[in-house]
Formats: structure tokens, C-alpha cells, sequence
């Protein structure tokens, strides 16, 4: 790593494609949410820089501000001291700044040689197919990289696409980098190749934004990272200050640990809320869980025995993305595990359809509202219709109407019965969402139950939640809201990049420990 | 913020200057009234004398309306279909195809019930008729579920997969009028041997209109008029079509509901290509559908989905169709221009609900 330093000091200021780059008071509003509220960042010429932040912090807003993505409402974007226009993706690419997108933005069906060329800024009339190949090859040598021109990019593993952007990005003289989750979805070897690929190219003075939520990932890769919460920059912290430029592996074990403590501490916040919820009083079990494995593309998880009691609230924390849904999708019946066995009140409900799990009492309540839970279109009476048990053929206009009418009283909807659910604000939706609820309702399922809402809705949703569970509802609950979890749950269970610890009583909790536990060390 | 951010930057930023959404709608109708009026004058007439010609050709004598009623029954049943599946959220454009297969289905039992060179039907002709109708309604609910299975199992778009299926219906039509049904001695396009006379359907006098085909027609649309409105079998469809996870994710039997639509809708159509065998044809012919299928399909988009408008329109666009037959020979104008003035009018209907959504100014809520 001294040898690292030594390059860039070495490093000449007329190498166009090395760029400091500095974000000055950048602000963004989409609606009301101010997305990104005066945030300012500068990322040196050689620099590995970590942006970390929980989903809606604000951070994939910030770099899509400087890759062209999204126009800022107000700031600038100053490259190496001179300040840049940048109105599209284009303009961007001409000021040398190429993003990485989670997914990436490729063309699925074309070969990589063809992806290769496409977006080049100097496109001649004829394409020189050979030139292409030789400069392609040799960027893939250069960085270790094994792709096969003719390989079609829909065959190609998200890594390999990744790969592919990365030298697509480099031969159209990208001088900054802009990686959005880059080690979601891809394998340990494909992850140590991307990071050898970053080094290199910080040694040669381009600069890196590496945008993550993986603690260990920025860690073991940045340079410096910067902290998001809530649209605003909340902390700034120097990986490499002590000793300058120690590698990862010299860090002192306890020292590494204040590292990640102290990260957690920016994003979460210090001082943990008193729980709230009062104890429950019975040994029923509601939900079970036996040696589940659950699977999808990214992620492999596995719980060993969970039961849940009636009338008890298990808090899910952890970095969003950490496969907290995929397992409320398969307590809910929406995705079947890939082995074990789910018990709802003692009856086996594995690999049951959706409908069994329904009629069993369970009930998902998705984050995004309007995409997964509610339909636009419809009003609230057609949707209270929709979900009264239906006997007959015709719609028994006058009972939907009284429920409906009753629904908006109890919940307090802000809304007639004819009003169509898009129309409602985000805390009305969700009062609309949680007075859909069956009955009676044996397990609740539930993403970020308060997200968007303010302080007096919120009190107010757990408030029904509670009366909910002195009824005897078991409720389980994801949320990035570290108070939330610590104030309404009995018990809390963490996700941490494809483990999930074993459940502790909420009140044994402190900030150190829940952020230790996050950062994955449980 | 992570994709959440991207849409919102597609949105136009002239919300603030919207007007009322029916502003769109009404100028683009007028719009397009301006254009049929511009094509007509490039053509070398006067709009006057067209429209005046047209309403002459739909409605001057008893057998011009006859048409327009026989062209209008066929096209109320496509219609009243497609409102299923444009409720579920599907473009069924395989309609066509259900419509030939429902025609073939329909043709094959009538030629089982009266054999070539038998002298009469093996069934009174009132039943073998009705059968003939039965039958060309399963022909065309086996070719909508064709189509509903590919895209529901096989997640294939069901614009494909009934495109494809409509070109098979053709291609099969088209193999047995040259082949196993050619007409004794000489096969040809003009489809296959022309039924019994018993085996015709009744008509108004010496229309070609067919009061059979008419109530079907009617029934037909009465009947999704009242299941979208009333029944939970719509309510369902209209959840299912505006967002099939919530629905889902609401209790909402997703895949039955894609199905059914596909179902009824190739059932309406399978009856119309029947109706076409034994009420206007007479015959298998390798165009029967006639295109109104499409015809259909415009249709509803015209109405937005609604079944409460498809009688007017459709009656429009059947007049349209029987009206510009005269344009030839009392102007020397092509009859093409009706589906020009069709064509048209949804364009410009579907341009004007767009920028509705898009620029108009929301209702208070």
C-alpha cells in the first residue's frame, strides 16, 4: 500500500482522465421528500470513496445527480476545481464520469463486443469491429477479466456484466467511476476481481464513488466513506488516516471493530428509544419455522427453529436488501423456501398455495404501497369489496358502502368511500391498507409499517398493531427505523449479508450491540 | 431512493399550466375530425357530399341497413368480449382467431349434422343451427385458452401469442377449404360448398340481417355491461387488470381471472364466427372473420373499456363500413376511407386520453 501512495503522488495533473470531483450544496426535491437536502462531497483523484446509507438515504439520488441521471434543483458539480454542466448520462460520459448501475443498464440481447462499442462517443459512420476486439481484450487482460466477446450479455452472469461496463466505461474514457450496490448478486470471486479492478484503478489516479450498504464491503475496499441519512450527509470518516493507506488486513482487530461501530453509529444514530410494548401473556404459538432454507439469486439464508407466540412482535432489522422480504414473502406464502417446513397455529402450511396461507389467517402488508398492495383504480369501497368474503355473484353494493363508511371512520381515512386510492396521501393509504386487514388475522407480515408517515400516524398505526396483537395477532415486521424495532417488538431477529442471528428480547438491547449485529457480527 | 427516483424524473414538468382533462379529449376529437375532413379533400371531394354519400350507403334502403345490422351483431359480440379481457389488463388480439376458429368449429358440426349429398339434416335445422352456434363457441373458447395458457404458463405476450394464433386459425381455415372440405371437383378461394338452404339463419325479410344474430349480439353486451358494473367476477377483473401483484397479494385468484377473460372472450368471438357460417356466409370462407376482430378491438378502445358506450360506436363503425361501400360509385372515392376515418378517430381518442393523464390537471381529491 506505500507502493500506492507512491503512484499518486506520481501521478501528472495532465492526465486528463484523473478527476477530483467535488458536489457542492446539492439539493433535490421529488415531491415532498427532499431527497437530497445541502449535501456536499469531495472524492480525490486516486481515492476509493464509500458512500453508505440506508435505501432512501439519498445516495443513489446523489450520484445519478452526477452521472446525468437526475438534474439537481440547486448546487454544483466541480471537476478538478472547474465547474461542469451536466444535464444527461452524455454529458457525464464527456466529462469522463461513467456510472455502474446496480442492474446494469447493457443490452441483453446483443453480444459483449457489440454492448462494448455501443454508447462510444466518437461512433464513425462504420463500425471497426477488430479494433474494438483488440482494445476489448486487452482492457479484459489488463484487469484480469475473462469475457468472451461473442458472448451474447444475456447469457452473461451479473458479475460478467458488471466486468463488461466496467471496460465499456474504461474505453470511453471514464476518469470516475460510479458503482451503485456492486456486490449485490455477485460471486466471492467475481467480488475479488471487481475489488483488484478498483485498486488498480485508484493507483492510476481515477476516482471511485462505491455506493453500499455493506459495512464489510467498504471496509475492506474504501479509502474513505461518507455517511447519508435522511437526504443529508451525517458523517465523514478517513479509513486510511491512521499509518496512511494501511491495507484492510493491518488493521488492529479491535480497531476495525471501532470502524464499523462507529459507521453504525453515523447511519443509525446513538441513543436507542424505550420499548413500548407491553408484555404478552400467551404461550400459543402463532407462526413456526423449521429449518428453513431460503434462496433467491443473491442471497442464501437459513433459520434453524423460529417460533413465534401469539401476540408477539418480532422485529426484523438490518441493512435493507439483506433478504429481510424474501422472508416475509415466504412467512406470507408469496415464495416457497427451498427446504423446511412453515407451521401457522400448528397446521404445516409448506408448500401451500398463496390462498391456504390466507385462509389460515395470514396477512402481507407490502412497503410499497401502491405498487404491491393497494390497486390504483379503485376506490375503497370497491377494494373493501373486494375483500369481504364473497357469497354470490352481484356485489352487495349497500354492505360494501357500510363497511367502507365504517373502515373510514375507525381508521380515520382522510377520504370518501369513492375516492380512488392513488388519490389518498401515503398515511391514508396505509390506514386504507391496515383497514383491509382480515379477521380474524393470525399472522401479520409487514415492510417499514410507518415509512413516509409522520409522528402522529405513526403512533397512531401502532396503536392498532398493538390492539391487534392483545387480540392475539403474531406480527413480524421489517423496518431501517432502529427505534421502531427497539420500541414495538418483543423480540428482534437480524439480517446481516445472508445470516440471520437468533432472536433477542428487545429490552436486552443497546445501540452497540444492535449496530454490531448488523455490521454482521453475531 | 434506489429506482424509486428514476420514473419520477419522466414526468413532464407543465403540471402547473394543465388544463381539465376533457380539454385533451374533446380537441383531440377535433383534431381528428379536421383530418378525416383533410384526407377527404385530398382525395378530391367534399367532405359534405362523403358524409352525406356514406349516410346514404348505410341507411338509404331496407337492404342497406340489413348490412349494417348484420355487421353490427359479429362486432357487438367481439366487443362485449374484448371488454373482458381489456378490463384484465390483456390485448387480446388473437380475437381474430377465435373468431376463425369458432367459424371452423361451427362449419365441422354442420357438416357432420348434414353430410355432403345427404338430402337433409340428421337434427331438425332449427337445433342443428343452434348446435352449429354451441359449437363454434367452444371452437373459439379452446383458441382464447390457447392463448391464455401461453401467456398465463408460458409467459408469452398475449399480443404474440394471439398474433400466432390468429395466422394458425387462417393457415387451418384455409387447409380445409382446399383440402379435406373442397367444394366437389374444384376447390377455390370462395370457401367451401354452400350449406343447405334449412341451415341458413333467419333473416329480416330479404336482409342479409339475421335477428338471431342480433339478440346474441345484444344479450351479449347487456349481459358484460352488467358483470362489469355489478358482479364481483368484474370488480375482480378490473383489480386484476390494474394491478395483478396487489391483487394477488389481496386474495385475488390472479390466474383464474386471466383465464375466464380469455375464456369469455373467445367464447363471443367463437359464436360470431359461427354466426358469420351459418347467418351471412354460408360457408367456411378463408376470410370470415371478416377483421372484425380488430374492428372490435377498436372499438373498445374508442370507449375506453366501457361497456356502457360499444352500442353507439360499434353502430358508428358498422355504418362507417356498410356506408363507404357506396363511395366508389357515387364519387369514384376508394371504401378504404372508412377504416381511415376508424383509424383515425382511436388514434387521435388514444392521444387525447394520454395527454389527458399526462397534462391534464388532476381532479380535487
Amino acid at each position: 500500500m506505500h507502493r500506492r501512495k507512491a503512484r499518486i503522488s506520481r501521478r501528472t495533473p495532465a492526465n486528463s482522465s484523473t478527476v477530483k470531483v467535488e458536489l457542492r450544496h446539492i439539493h433535490k426535491r421529488f415531491g415532498n421528500v427532499h431527497a437530497n437536502d445541502d449535501v456536499s462531497l469531495t472524492v480525490e483523484a486516486g481515492t476509493i470513496h464509500g458512500l453508505l446509507g440506508e435505501n432512501g438515504a439519498g445516495k443513489s439520488t446523489l450520484v445519478k445527480i452526477l452521472s446525468g441521471f437526475i438534474s439537481r434543483d440547486s448546487g454544483e458539480i466541480v471537476l478538478d476545481g472547474r465547474p461542469a454542466h451536466i444535464q444527461s448520462p452524455a454529458d457525464a460520459l464527456r466529462y469522463g464520469i461513467g456510472m455502474l448501475h446496480q442492474d446494469p443498464l447493457d443490452f441483453p440481447p446483443l453480444t459483449a463486443i457489440e454492448n462494448f462499442m455501443a454508447g462510444s462517443p466518437t461512433t464513425p459512420a462504420l463500425l471497426n469491429v477488430r479494433a474494438a476486439e483488440r482494445n476489448f481484450r486487452a482492457l479484459c487482460r489488463q484487469f484480469n477479466f475473462d469475457l468472451d466477446p461473442h458472448a451474447r450479455v444475456s447469457d452473461l452472469t451479473v458479475g460478467e456484466r458488471q466486468q463488461l461496463e466496467i471496460v465499456r466505461l474504461l474505453a470511453n474514457g471514464a476518469g470516475t467511476l460510479i458503482l451503485d450496490e456492486p456486490t449485490t448478486g455477485i460471486s466471492a470471486t467475481q467480488k475479488t476481481l471487481l475489488f483488484d479492478a478498483l485498486r488498480r484503478l485508484a493507483q492510476e489516479g481515477k476516482s471511485i464513488i462505491f455506493v453500499s450498504h455493506k459495512l464489510e464491503d467498504v471496509e475492506a475496499l474504501c479509502d474513505c466513506v461518507t455517511v447519508m441519512r435522511r437526504g443529508r450527509v451525517v458523517g465523514e470518516l478517513n479509513l486510511r488516516a491512521n499509518g496512511a493507506g494501511r491495507a484492510h488486513g493491518d488493521w488492529p482487530a479491535g480497531e476495525r471493530f471501532d470502524v464499523a461501530a462507529r459507521i453504525v453509529e453515523m447511519m443509525f444514530g446513538r441513543e436507542l428509544a424505550m420499548p413500548v410494548k407491553p408484555a404478552i401473556h400467551q404461550d400459543e404459538t402463532a407462526l413456526v419455522l423449521e429449518g428453513l432454507l431460503l434462496r433467491s439469486d443473491r442471497l442464501e439464508m437459513h433459520i434453524g427453529h423460529l417460533a413465534v407466540r401469539r401476540g408477539e412482535v418480532i422485529g426484523i432489522a438490518g441493512l435493507e436488501g439483506s433478504g429481510q422480504q424474501l422472508f416475509l414473502l415466504t412467512c406470507a406464502g408469496l415464495e416457497h423456501p427451498a427446504a423446511g417446513s412453515i407451521y401457522v397455529s400448528g397446521r404445516n402450511l409448506t408448500r401451500q398455495p398463496y390462498s391456504a396461507f390466507v385462509k389460515a389467517g395470514v396477512c402481507y402488508l407490502p412497503a410499497d404501497r401502491l405498487r404491491e398492495g393497494l390497486i390504483s383504480g379503485l376506490s375503497i369501497q370497491e377494494h373493501v369489496a373486494l375483500r369481504m368474503p364473497s357469497r354470490g355473484i352481484f356485489i352487495n353494493r349497500a354492505a360494501a358502502a357500510q363497511e367502507a363508511e365504517r373502515a373510514i371512520a375507525t381508521f380515520n381515512i382522510r377520504g370518501r368511500p369513492d375516492t380512488a386510492v392513488e388519490q389518498l396521501s401515503g398515511g391514508n393509504q396505509q390506514r386504507t391498507q391496515l383497514a383491509l386487514m382480515p379477521s380474524p388475522l393470525n399472522v401479520l407480515l409487514m415492510e417499514h409499517p410507518t415509512r413516509g408517515l409522520d409522528i402522529e400516524s405513526t403512533l397512531w398505526v401502532w396503536q392498532q398493531l398493538i390492539a391487534r396483537c392483545n387480540q392475539g395477532t403474531a406480527i413480524l415486521f421489517a423496518s431501517s427505523d432502529l427505534d421502531e424495532i427497539v420500541q414495538y417488538s418483543d423480540r428482534v431477529i437480524v439480517f446481516s449479508g445472508g445470516r440471520i442471528s437468533p432472536p433477542i428480547a428487545a429490552a436486552a438491547l443497546t445501540a452497540d450491540s444492535l449496530g454490531q449485529m448488523i455490521g454482521g457480527r453475531f | 431512493m434506489n429506482g424509486a427516483a428514476a420514473p419520477q424524473t419522466m414526468t413532464p414538468p407543465a403540471r402547473a399550466a394543465g388544463m381539465p382533462p376533457t380539454f385533451y379529449r374533446i380537441g383531440a376529437f377535433a383534431i381528428s375530425l379536421i383530418l378525416v375532413a383533410l384526407v377527404i379533400l385530398i382525395s378530391g371531394a367534399s367532405p359534405v357530399t362523403v358524409i352525406g354519400s356514406m349516410v346514404g350507403g348505410a341507411f338509404g334502403t331496407a337492404d342497406q341497413i340489413g348490412r349494417v345490422i348484420a355487421t353490427l351483431s359479429p362486432l357487438l359480440l367481439c366487443a362485449a368480449g374484448l371488454v373482458y379481457t381489456f378490463n384484465a389488463g390483456l390485448y387480446n388480439l388473437g380475437v381474430e382467431g377465435q373468431i376463425t376458429f369458432g367459424a371452423i368449429a361451427a362449419t365441422w358440426a354442420l357438416r357432420l349434422l348434414h353430410p355432403e349429398g345427404a338430402t337433409a339434416s340428421l337434427l331438425p335445422p332449427p337445433v342443428a343451427i343452434a348446435l352449429a352456434i354451441f359449437v363454434g363457441g367452444v371452437g373459439g373458447i379452446a383458441w382464447g385458452l390457447l392463448a391464455g395458457a401461453l401467456h398465463v404458463y408460458g409467459r408469452i405476450s398475449e399480443i404474440f401469442a394471439g398474433l400466432g394464433l390468429n395466422f394458425a386459425a387462417t393457415g387451418i381455415a384455409i387447409y380445409l377449404i382446399f383440402g379435406p372440405w373442397k367444394r366437389p371437383g374444384v376447390a377455390s378461394l370462395s370457401g367451401t360448398q354452400p350449406f343447405d338452404e334449412s341451415l341458413w339463419l333467419g333473416t329480416f325479410g330479404k336482409t342479409e340481417a339475421t335477428p338471431v344474430a342480433l339478440a346474441l349480439g345484444l344479450i351479449a353486451l347487456l349481459m358484460t355491461i352488467v358483470v362489469m358494473r355489478n358482479t364481483y367476477f368484474g370488480l375482480r377483473l378490473r383489480a386484476v387488470g390494474r394491478n395483478l401483484r396487489a391483487a394477488y397479494v389481496l386474495g385475488v385468484p390472479a390466474r383464474r381471472q386471466l383465464l375466464s377473460a380469455f375464456l369469455i372472450c373467445g367464447l363471443f368471438a367463437g359464436v360470431a364466427g359461427a354466426l358469420q357460417v351459418v347467418g351471412v356466409f354460408h360457408r367456411l370462407i378463408p376470410n370470415v372473420s371478416s377483421n372484425l376482430g380488430f374492428l372490435g378491438l377498436l372499438v373498445v378502445m374508442l370507449v375506453n373499456f366501457d361497456p356502457l358506450w360499444i352500442l353507439p360506436v360499434a353502430l358508428f363503425f358498422s355504418a362507417l363500413n356498410i356506408g363507404s361501400l357506396q363511395l366508389p360509385l357515387s364519387l369514384g372515392l376508394e371504401s378504404s376511407l372508412s377504416g381511415v376515418i376508424q383509424g383515425l378517430l382511436v388514434l387521435f381518442a388514444l392521444l387525447g386520453r394520454g395527454l389527458a393523464q399526462v397534462y391534464g390537471r388532476k381532479p380535487e381529491g
